[in-house]
């Protein structure tokens, strides 16, 4: 069968990452949009252990890791560094985890987009701080377990909302912001094929699903990331020349069928899910609204 | 520059079947070689090969490329299973 993407592989077998691992498909779809010509800075997060301790990489592209909040700083170096060297068709890109965008790296991400590199800047989106053990992020969805939001005899789960970075990035007119998920590698390929392509700074966020961190069973990743889309509770949405254009799912789900494979999700009562179901639909409206203005 | 770490070698020399719980085993008479199983490996542990010896639905897919599991580095995470839409990948116990 003619293959639907690229059959080139840049990240490599015998690679640490847990069975099952999301943000591990997320790594290999974005280098097969992105290609050989490729620089990659990672900060502190579970792909900072994925390639493997010294003197091991999993990546055959050249590959820094930088400290927890510098990712947006270090890609902006990089881009001017290669630039200056006249290495201009290089793609520069951030592989960043979502506590090191959402939270501690969000000024540095932010300026980067604001001076305007020529950058990738891609957050893969596991909802949690997940190599230090499943901490809550300002990325978490609201409703999950953590274990700084450990429910017990007080509920107390994620009582606030998901800040969706990629939202942000949109707020602040960055040229071409979008969402993807590992379970359309098509569609997450095709949107860094256009990153790519677009001279100026990109920003890309993939929900990557966490089998030890939503305690499901590992086979599941690429339902469970399907499910996201179907259930709208992940819309994925290009914006484009100050344009948004939202993909619409030919099926759609209740959010119950995505919440109930996850035990981050299990505590929660059906009430709690009919909030969760509200909370998705407004969203999912206002984003339309936002298509149509 | 300052001397900095850089790394040499590549990780798929090394071997990781050890952590694997169960392996993924195909049953080539249903596989239609459509290739999902590959695209979605999480350890780029499927490797398309042409091998007409292997079984098939009907001879017409023996010219095709077919997924051949690469067990020196497939963790057994079962996606694959998960995801073959003609059911032709059955997950299997290791002896431990
Ligand atoms: C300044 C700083 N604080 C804390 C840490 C410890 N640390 C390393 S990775 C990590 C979690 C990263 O979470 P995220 O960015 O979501 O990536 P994930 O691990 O989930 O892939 C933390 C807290 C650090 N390396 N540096
Ligand atoms: S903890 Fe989650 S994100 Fe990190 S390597 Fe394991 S599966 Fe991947
Ligand atoms: S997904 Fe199933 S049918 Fe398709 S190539 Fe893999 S084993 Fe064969
Ligand atoms: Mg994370």
């Amino acid at each position: 069968m003619p293959l639907t993407i690229p059959r080139e592989e840049l990240m490599l077998q015998g690679h640490t990452a847990c069975a099952g691992c999301g943000a591990t498909l997320s790594m290999r779809y974005v280098l097969k949009g992105a290609g050989e010509k490729s620089a990659v800075a990672i900060p502190a997060c579970c792909w900072a252990v994925i390639p493997g301790e010294f003197p091991y990489t999993a990546l055959k592209v050249p590959l820094i890791y930088t400290t927890f909040a510098s990712a947006g700083a270090s890609i902006s170096g990089l881009r001017e560094g290669l630039d200056a060297q006249g290495k201009e068709d290089y793609t520069v890109l951030a592989f960043a985890g979502d506590g090191g965008t959402a939270d501690i790296g969000l000024q540095g991400l932010s300026a980067a987009m604001e001076r305007g590199h020529n950058v990738l800047y891609v957050m893969y989106d596991n909802e949690a701080y997940m190599n230090t053990g499943i901490q809550r992020s300002g990325s978490t969805p609201y409703g999950a377990w953590t274990t700084t939001t450990p429910v017990g005899s007080k509920r107390d789960y994620k009582r606030e909302n998901k800040k969706v970075v990629a939202d942000l990035m949109i707020a602040q007119n960055v040229p071409y912001v979008a969402t993807a998920t590992i379970g359309f590698p098509e569609d997450l390929e095709r949107k860094v094929a256009i990153a790519k392509s677009i001279k100026g700074p990109k920003f890309i966020q993939i929900l990557s699903p966490c089998p030890p961190g939503w305690y499901y069973n590992s086979a599941d990743t690429v339902k469970i990331s399907k499910l996201a889309v179907e259930t709208k509770v992940f819309p994925l949405y290009e914006y484009r020349d100050g344009k948004l254009k939202v993909y619409k799912p030919a099926k759609t789900l209740p959010v119950s069928e995505y919440l109930s494979l996850q035990g981050r999700f299990a505590h929660l009562r059906e009430d709690e899910v009919e909030e969760v179901q509200k909370a998705v639909d407004e969203r999912w409206e206002s984003l339309l609204k936002k298509e149509q203005s | 520059m300052p001397i900095v770490p850089v790394t040499y070698l590549s990780s798929s020399t090394r071997v990781m079947s050890s952590w694997r719980t169960s392996r993924p085993v195909i049953d080539y008479s249903k596989c239609t070689r459509c290739s999902i199983c590959w695209k979605f490996c999480p350890d780029v542990a499927i490797d398309l090969i042409t091998d007409v010896s292997l079984g098939a639905p009907n001879d017409r897919f023996k010219a095709l490329e077919a997924p051949s599991i690469d067990y020196d580095h497939c963790k057994g995470c079962g996606i694959c299973a998960t995801e073959c839409p003609f059911d032709a990948i059955e997950m299997v116990r290791e002896e431990i």
